[in-house]
This record gives C-alpha cells, structure tokens and sequence, in this order.
C-alpha cells in the first residue's frame, strides 16, 4: 500500500462516512421545521411531541455530522497539500463562504434551538430551527460549488507555465452547470433520506400496536410525501445529471455503462460481467438503443465508448491512463439507479396506504416500509462513489491528476497516513456502533420519551 | 493597505474569536471532572456552555477555512506539516463534540464518566496544541525554499512550544474558571471561584515567563514588521488584574480582563509573524509571507467583501445567543444535558 493508494482510502473513507449524516441532517432539519410550524399554527400538543422526538433524532445525527466535517476541513491540508495549493485560490473561496454563511449560522442556532423551548416565543423557537435548515442547505449548496469545480472547472484562468489556475469570475464558479445538475439531486436526496427515515420507524411502531397510533400516522403521511416527492425528483435530477455529464465528463457515463465501444444507437446493460483487463464484455444482458434513449430523450445518437474517449484523451492530454475504475463505477451505478427505483415504488405504496388511511399493514408491507430505511443510503453512497471514482485519474478534471494532489512523501510519510487511516477508521466504526445504538434506542423508546 | 495585510487581520480576529470563546470552553471542559460533585452539578456545568460550545468552535473552522482561501500555501504547508498533532487535535474535537450529546443518553454512570472525561480531554489537547503550534509559528519550523516541511515531530515539541502549549491551557482554564463562576450559582460558582483564584498566580507567571522567554527565543521583539510596543505589557497587566476584581467580587470585569488578556496575547503573536505566516528556522527567505503565499487579488478581494459584510451579522447573532441564555444556570433549572 503506497502513500497515494492510503490516501485516496481515507479520503474516501472519511467523507463517505461523513455524508452517511448529512443528507440526513439536511431531510430531517425541514422535516422537523415543518412539525414545528404545525405545532406554533395548531397549538396542539401532538405536533410539539412529534418535534420533540424527530428532534432528537435529528441532533444525535447531527453530532456525528459535524464533528466528522471538521476532519474535511482539515483534510486538504493534511493528505493533499499539493492539491491544497494548486487550487486554494478557486476552491478555498467556497469554502471560507460556506464556514461564514452558513456553517456559523446552522452552529449558533442550532444551539439556540436546543436549549431555547422555555426561552423563546413559540414563533421565535420554530424560527431557529427553519434557520438551522436553511444553514444546511446553504452549506450543501457552497460544498458542491466547491467540489463542482473538480467535476467540471469553471470561472477560471490558467496562464501558459503558471502553478496554477485562478479564479476569474465568481458567478461563472457558482452558475457551474454542473452545480446546478447536482445541488437538487443532493438536496431531494436528503429529502428522500429523511422520508424513508420517519417512513421506516413509523411503520415499525404502527405495526408493533403500541400507544400513540395517531403520532406515527401522522409522520408516516408527512414521510410518504416527503418519499414521494424527493424520489421523484432526485431520479429527474440524476436523469438530467447524466445527460449533462456526457457533455462534460463522457468517461464517466462510458463507465457507469460499461461501453467499450462508442455505439450508434447506444445499448443499455441491464447485467454486464466484465474484463477490465481486456477492456471487453465476459457477460452481458442489454437493451437496444436504451442507452441513446436516455441520453438524448431519441433512439439515435452516438454514446461515446471508453476505448475511443482514451484515444481522445491521449491526443488530448497526452499519454497516460484515463480510464477511471470500471467495476467500481459501473456497479455504484447500478446499486444508485437499483435503490432509487425500488425507492419510487415503496414511496408509492406508502403513498397509497395514506391516501387510503389504512395503518395495518401485513408482515411483508411492514417489513418492506421498514427495511426502506436503508436504501437512501445505499443509493447516496454509492452515488458519491461514482461521481468521485468516475472522476479518476483526474482530481481536478482536466488540470490536476489525483496522483499529483498529494502532500509529499518526505513531509507526510507512508507511516503517518497508516497511523491516521486506522485511527479513524477505528474512531469511525466506534461512531458508528455509538451512533447506531443510540439511534434505535431512542427511535424504540418512541413518541412518549421526547418529553 | 494591501489585500494580504486585510486578510492577515481578519484571520487574526477570527483566531481571537476562537481563543476567546472557544477558550472558555476548553476551561470548562478541563475543569468539569474537578469542580463537581455529582452527575446533577456536572449536568449544570455543562449546561453553562451547551448553548454555545458548537458556535464557538466554528471560529476555529472559519479561521481555517480562511487560511485555505487566503493563503492557500499557509494552509497546505501548516496542515501537512503538523499531521500528527492536527490528526490529535481532530480525534480530540470529535470525542468532544459528541460527547456532548452523547453523555445525557443513559443513565449508566460508566457511560456519563466515560463522556465526562472526553469533554476534558477534548478540551485540554486541542488548547495545548494551538499553545504549541502558534508557538511554533513565530519560533520558526524547518521548512525549505518549495514550502515543505522537513521536520519531524520532534522539531515542534521545543521546550518554548511547550511552555506556550502549557500556559495557553492554564490561561484558558483560569478564563472558564470566570466564566463559571458568572453562569452558575451556590457551591458551584463557590468552588469556581476558588479555582480561578488558584490558577491566577501560574497562569499568570507562566504569562510573564512566556514573554520573556520569546525575547531571548524568537525575533518577535526585533523584528522590522511591526513592532507590538505595549500590547503584551497591556495583555499581563490585564492578567494582574483579574486577581484584584475576584477579590472584589467584580467577575465580570475579572472575565473581560481575561478575554483582553487572550485577545492582546494572540495580538501580540500575529504582530510579530507580519508580514510572515510560518518562520522559516532553515533560512529566513524561505519564510511563508503573505505576499508569497497568498490568493490572487480576485479571490482576496472577493472573500474580503464576504467576511467584512458577515462577520458583523454573525457577531449580532451569536451575541443575541448569548443574551438569551444570559440567566445562570441553576441545579433546578431543565438540564439538557
């Protein structure tokens, strides 16, 4: 294990554990704001409960989010110092934004919203808490102009033999496309995170007959539409997201799809067994001219293969590999689209027993409704998976390879970044348990213990 | 003034911003396992900064923040270089952090003084190493003429860090030490009290020898930048001082004089490192300066407009924090923690 290979793990490993809480936060903050509204509106006490209890839930996750976003800060730094300094003068601007926008914001009310119940006007208190989300949203929004510009660069200026580039146009930075295909795919995808979230342990204590029916019936609707809602839209912001990435990141799409060879009109792979090696199919099931489809909303059009975008590349930026991990990328994908179809279809079923109003559910729509808590993050990890291992060999697309990003051996040693990887990979999966147990023991306890 | 020179002062406010405030709760958190009797007087004691602790440190994630956009080169050379001890100071935040909303789930006594000793532990190893590294910052670290470190671990733990690292923390722990005694009531603002005036005499002697010591160890008084003149002498008579107004009874003015004492300290640091950022201790040509290591005058400007138009509102709303839980916290009040 190299310097390199260490680093790039616990990156990896840190910011996929650290986005197991985000969407999370981001979902559930306006899932509680909008309890807490109900409750200031109607003045019943069931809406203050409901608050109180997906409240709590809420900051038990929200602690680990935090504390493991503070590593990211430091991260750059620390493991990726070339990096660091290649794009501090583009990619620190978002990020000093975000920490004077919103992450002061979200912190300081957060706070307030905490210890503030006997404190505040009613009104005031439920204003904290829509601040608190409104602080994560902004949060999420400057992350991803900051790691947009990894994705697809924009705004910039690289002078023939400079070090590195610089920010010339800040809107340009901000009105990235790429931003603007991702933000409401991360955002519905928190969205959808806390609906299967409330969905699932509504289900799981309407099905046990417990006290306090009419609270869980009452999330379970909020959480079926919050499902519905976000589904629908994270899986048309991911629809236009690929369309957009053929455009600015082929190579990634190429892998995703497992294409070799640009077709004209392109094939869909439903199942593909691979040789990565050989660059050729072992086993493949596909779906003529789906792939132009969904590309280009029309049953022509050409999707460019990984054997010809490398030829591209190698003319382009010369010799080198510029394939990123097919396995990887082609299975994070179809894990994501997987997940976020059965999500479509549980949301619906939920859906319907709202509508319908009926609260008994048989064993297996029980267990389905409850087990649907962990699709979102399947698919939120295996997405981020794809859009940064789809990314390789480039750090910055186009103009700083991964490779070159990292703080040199003689400063950061091989023994150093072991140290570190399995601190916090213990640290992490202690959290985690931590983290976990806490969760059920609170989400068990129910509706009655948020007093 | 140049756009380097504005955003030297601002990273050096939000470093003060940090000290200040985080550095109350630093002082709370060591004193928490010493100052109570029970699980209710520790509950209190949390209580004191739980409102504010998590809006505190994210004046450390903005200076931070501010250094990468800034100074990118500062940042990326300070951060690798101190691997080991930033990596202690997160693993420290992370126990800290959580332990605040993790202690007050059950009841198990093991598991609340498990929680109990991470808020100490979280608080004591992130204060005695930013003693340490800004210590390290003026004292000069081995780095060459591309920026990069060629030190070790060792090269940071010179006895003048470490007397930095030590007194920072006392510092820090006399100034939690007040601000219990403004936030809390009967045996625990008591007991605070007689802590503070405990640690006045070795926080303050530490203060002296510290400054002497960076006479004789750095540039700090010779240096061409700008001179400090009677900033450190203002920042040790505020420290005298604090002794005076406790046995006045007049704590708030003892916990102003602290928060000046940090405030003038941290001054006095980033007066003598101008226009540098890290010294280098192999050639002073080598040094990280402001111009050397700085942004473009695009992304300067542009965060400049940023931080000078919210840090304001930020100062507004976390003072607003501040005055809505102004009450002391009492054993009988509802503990959240």
């Amino acid at each position: 294990m190299d310097t390199l290979f260490l680093a790039r793990a616990q990156f990896a490993f840190t910011s996929i554990f650290h986005f197991f809480f985000i969407p999370l936060t981001l979902g559930l903050s306006i899932f509680t704001a909008i309890l807490e509204t109900a409750y200031v509106k109607t003045g019943k006490e069931k809406y203050k409960q409901l608050t109180k209890f997906w409240g709590h839930l809420f900051l038990i996750n929200f602690a680990v989010g935090v504390v493991t976003g503070i590593v990211m800060e430091f991260q750059f730094g620390m493991s990726w110092s070339e990096y660091a300094r290649f794009v501090g003068d583009i990619f620190g601007v978002p990020l000093a934004i975000e920490t004077l926008l919103a992450f002061f914001v979200e912190s300081t009310f957060l706070g307030i919203w905490i210890f503030g119940w006997e404190r505040l006007p009613k009104t005031l208190h439920a204003a904290s808490i829509w601040i608190v989300a409104f602080g994560s949203t902004m949060s999420a929004f400057w992350i991803l102009v900051a790691n947009s510009f990894m994705q697809s660069p924009t705004g910039y200026t690289m002078a023939a033999g400079a070090s590195r580039p610089e920010l010339v146009d800040i809107m340009a930075l901000i009105f990235n496309p790429h931003v603007w295909q991702q933000f409401p795919h991360v955002l519905a995808g928190g969205i959808v995170t806390a609906g299967f979230f409330v969905i699932g342990i509504s289900a799981w204590h309407l099905m046990r007959k417990g006290t306090n029916r009419n609270g869980y019936e009452t999330s379970l609707k909020f959480g079926a539409i919050f499902a519905f809602i976000g589904t629908v839209v994270v899986i048309l912001a991911g629809h236009s997201q690929m369309q957009h990435l053929l455009k600015t990141q082929p190579m990634k799409v190429a892998a995703a799809e497992a294409l070799w060879e640009s077709e004209n009109p392109a094939s869909f792979s439903l199942f593909t067994i691979g040789d990565e090696e050989g660059l050729k199919d072992v086993f493949s099931i596909r779906v003529p001219k789906l792939l132009s489809f969904l590309a280009y909303n029309s049953f022509e059009g050409e999707v460019r293969g990984i054997k010809n975008l490398q030829k591209e590349y190698e003319v382009q930026y010369g010799p080198g590999n510029y394939m990123p991990s097919i396995v990887t990328s082609y299975w994070s994908f179809r894990v994501m689209a997987g997940a976020g179809t059965l999500m479509l279809l549980i949301a619906l079923l939920a859906l319907y027993k709202v509508i319908r109003e009926s609260y008994t559910f048989s064993p297996v729509t029980g267990a389905l409704l409850f087990w649907s808590i962990l699709l979102p993050w399947l698919a939120n990890s295996s997405g981020w998976l794809l859009a940064e291992m789809g990314r390789q060999p480039w750090l910055v697309f186009g103009l700083l390879k991964t490779e070159n990003g990292l703080s040199p051996v003689s400063v950061v040693s091989r023994g150093e970044m072991m140290i570190s990887l399995a601190v916090f990979v213990m640290l992490y999966a202690a959290l985690a348990v931590t983290d976990f147990l806490l969760m059920k023991k609170y989400a068990v306890a129910g509706i009655e213990s948020g007093e | 003034m140049d756009l380097q020179t504005l955003w030297f002062i601002i990273i050096t406010f939000l470093f003060i911003g940090f000290f200040v405030l985080e550095g109350f709760d630093f002082g709370v958190g060591i004193l928490l396992p010493f100052i109570s009797r029970d699980d209710r007087q520790r509950r209190t004691i949390i209580n004191t900064i739980g409102p504010f602790w998590d809006g505190n440190e994210v004046w450390l994630i903005t200076a931070t923040s501010g250094m990468f956009a800034a100074f990118p080169d500062w940042y990326a050379t300070l951060f690798s270089a101190l691997y080991l001890p930033v990596l202690m100071m997160l693993v420290a935040l992370i126990f800290r952090g959580v332990a605040f909303e993790f202690r007050s789930k059950r009841d198990n006594p093991a598991w609340r003084s498990f929680w109990d000793w991470s808020i100490f532990g979280g608080s004591v190893v992130p204060a005695l190493l930013w003693g340490i590294a800004l210590a390290n910052f003026i004292r000069g670290v081995p780095v060459d003429g591309s920026m990069h470190y060629t030190g070790g671990l060792l090269n940071l733990l010179n006895p003048y860090a470490l007397l930095c690292g030590i007194t920072a923390t006392l510092i820090f722990t006399l100034h939690g030490a007040i601000f219990l005694t403004l936030k809390t009531t009967g045996v625990l603002q008591e007991r605070a009290m007689n802590f503070a005036k405990k640690l006045w005499a070795p926080a303050t002697l530490l203060c002296i020898l510290f400054m002497a010591y960076t006479t004789i160890e750095t540039d700090l008084f010779r240096h061409l930048g700008v001179n400090p003149g009677i900033i450190p002498v203002f920042s040790v008579l505020a420290l005298i001082s604090v002794l005076f107004l406790l046995q006045k009874n007049a704590a708030g003015w003892a916990f102003a004089m602290t928060s000046v004492a940090i405030a003038f300290s941290t001054i006095t640091i980033f007066m003598g490192l101008y226009p540098r950022l890290l010294v280098s201790s192999l050639n002073p040509a080598w040094s990280l300066t402001i111009y050397n290591s700085s942004s473009s005058a695009y992304s300067l400007g542009l965060v400049s407009v940023v931080a000078l138009v919210f840090l304001p509102i930020i100062i507004m709303y976390q003072g607003w924090s501040y005055w809505v839980f102004r009450q002391r916290v009492t054993g009988d009040s509802e503990l959240e923690y």
